[in-house]
């Protein structure tokens, strides 16, 4: 190579692996402002790296995998409340994990069952207990025709809605 | 020795004609992939058992998704030749490409805000993979403005190709965004190791729909990349040649 393109690839590349490690070490410092939401074991023990707590009244998003048996709907309004336990891939629970349970005043997305990853968005309310104003599914990275889907044992169904829960809320 | 055999291409006639000797090709398999893939897709190819047909967004939103970051590869390559090697032509095709990558990056979002909705909840989230890919389309743009923001050709070349570079940072934020970060948006399904998460009748109609678009990006760069080069040899003698020879034919 002759040595004004050296020259140039030298200026260049150094740019390129200066702002590299410059965008690193952003990201590296916000990286628990990047993460989307709390995981349940975090509201115990704190944020992983950082091991900072939320607080009680806090806003934050808290994210995990809806407890089998621990949905809960009032029969009368749209209210509902069930546990989260952290998210582990194949899905799996203990009666060991910590789990918080959330609160909610809504709509549930279709995606919503036991089982299923949530993410809601709400306030802290005290302990491990949270308020959401928000809940959205987070589905995985996994498809499968329906057929598969009943061999295997994995099942969806929507939550149902009656008129007098859909009504409550007018 | 591969210098040898590229230096051909170097020269803009040879460009111009190469690539419109391969864009009819690329256009032609591109309709066929497409339109076995995208029937096989919305048609054919089983329902998902939680997201039903909703899942089928799928085979627009990944391939969209995946060029869209290809595309932004590509283009740093380019613009790295061209600041390195100053190759005129290079610089063309950065140019030529940047639109289209920045088409398929506002796919890519417009399907995923579509999917989201009623899978999610919600049209839009600022988790890590949605804002690090809202933020690749404004690279697009930004790279798209310095392109057309000076008169001299080259030196708007190297202005956008910095930008291209600088932001190839992003790219590796994009792609392990979701496992980096907890976000609300899910891993990688097709393009992580080892076997794709899903079932092989769900996964041919993505890679014949994937092949499809990637010919088609690929006919729309040859399309735009001529355009370019037209326009940035119009006083050479050839490019004259060729205007002269279309008026004769269009004459008659």
């Amino acid at each position: 190579m002759n040595p004004r393109r050296k020259k140039r690839l030298t200026i260049v590349s150094s740019i390129i692996i200066g702002l590299g490690v410059v965008a690193g070490l952003v990201l590296y410092a916000l990286s628990q402002n990047i993460d989307l939401f709390y995981k349940p074991s975090e509201i115990y023990n704190g944020k992983e790296d950082t091991g900072i707590k939320a607080i009680n009244g806090q806003r934050l998003r808290i994210g995990g995998l809806v407890v089998p048996g621990s949905v809960h709907r009032d029969p009368e309004s749209l209210k509902v409340s069930f546990k989260l336990a952290d998210m582990r891939m194949p899905i799996a629970f203990s009666a060991s994990d910590p789990t918080v349970t959330v609160t909610y005043d809504g709509i549930l997305p279709d995606l919503f069952r036991e089982g299923q990853g949530i993410v809601a968005n709400g306030k802290l309310v005290h302990g491990n207990m949270i308020e959401a104003s928000e809940v959205l599914a987070k589905h995985d990275e996994n498809y499968m025709p329906k057929e598969l889907a009943d061999d295997t044992g994995e099942k969806h169904v929507k939550p149902n809605y009656s008129k007098a829960q859909l009504d409550s809320k007018t | 020795m591969m210098w040898k055999w590229l230096h051909p291409y170097a020269n803009p006639e040879t460009s111009y004609h190469f690539a419109g000797k391969i864009l009819p090709w690329c256009s032609r398999l591109a309709f066929i992939f497409l339109s076995i893939g995208i029937v096989w897709a919305l048609l054919f190819a089983p329902a998902d058992y939680q997201q039903g047909d909703t899942f089928r967004i799928f085979y627009l939103h990944v391939p969209a998704a995946m060029l869209s970051m290809g595309i932004y590869l590509g283009m740093a390559i380019a613009a790295l030749s061209s600041l390195v090697w100053q190759l005129k032509l290079a610089d063309a095709s950065a140019a030529a490409m940047a639109p289209i990558g920045a088409t398929f990056t506002f796919i890519a979002l417009v399907t995923g805000a579509a999917w989201g909705k009623p899978m999610w909840g919600t049209w839009w989230i600022w988790d890590a993979r949605l804002t690090s890919e809202l933020i690749l389309l404004f690279l697009y743009l930004g790279v798209i403005a310095l392109h057309n923001a000076f008169e001299d050709k080259s030196l708007a070349g190297k202005a956008a190709g910095i930008l291209a570079l600088v932001g190839v940072i992003n790219l590796p934020v994009i792609k392990y965004s979701v496992e980096w970060w907890n976000t609300l948006h899910q891993g990688a399904t097709v393009s992580k190791i080892g076997q794709p998460s899903m079932t092989a009748d769900m996964f041919w109609p993505f890679l014949i729909c994937f092949i499809g678009f990637s010919l088609l990006v690929t006919a729309l760069i040859c399309v735009r990349f001529r355009t370019e080069i037209l326009n940035r040899n119009s006083m050479r003698p050839w490019v004259r040649e060729l205007v002269m020879q279309e008026e004769n034919t269009h004459a008659v």
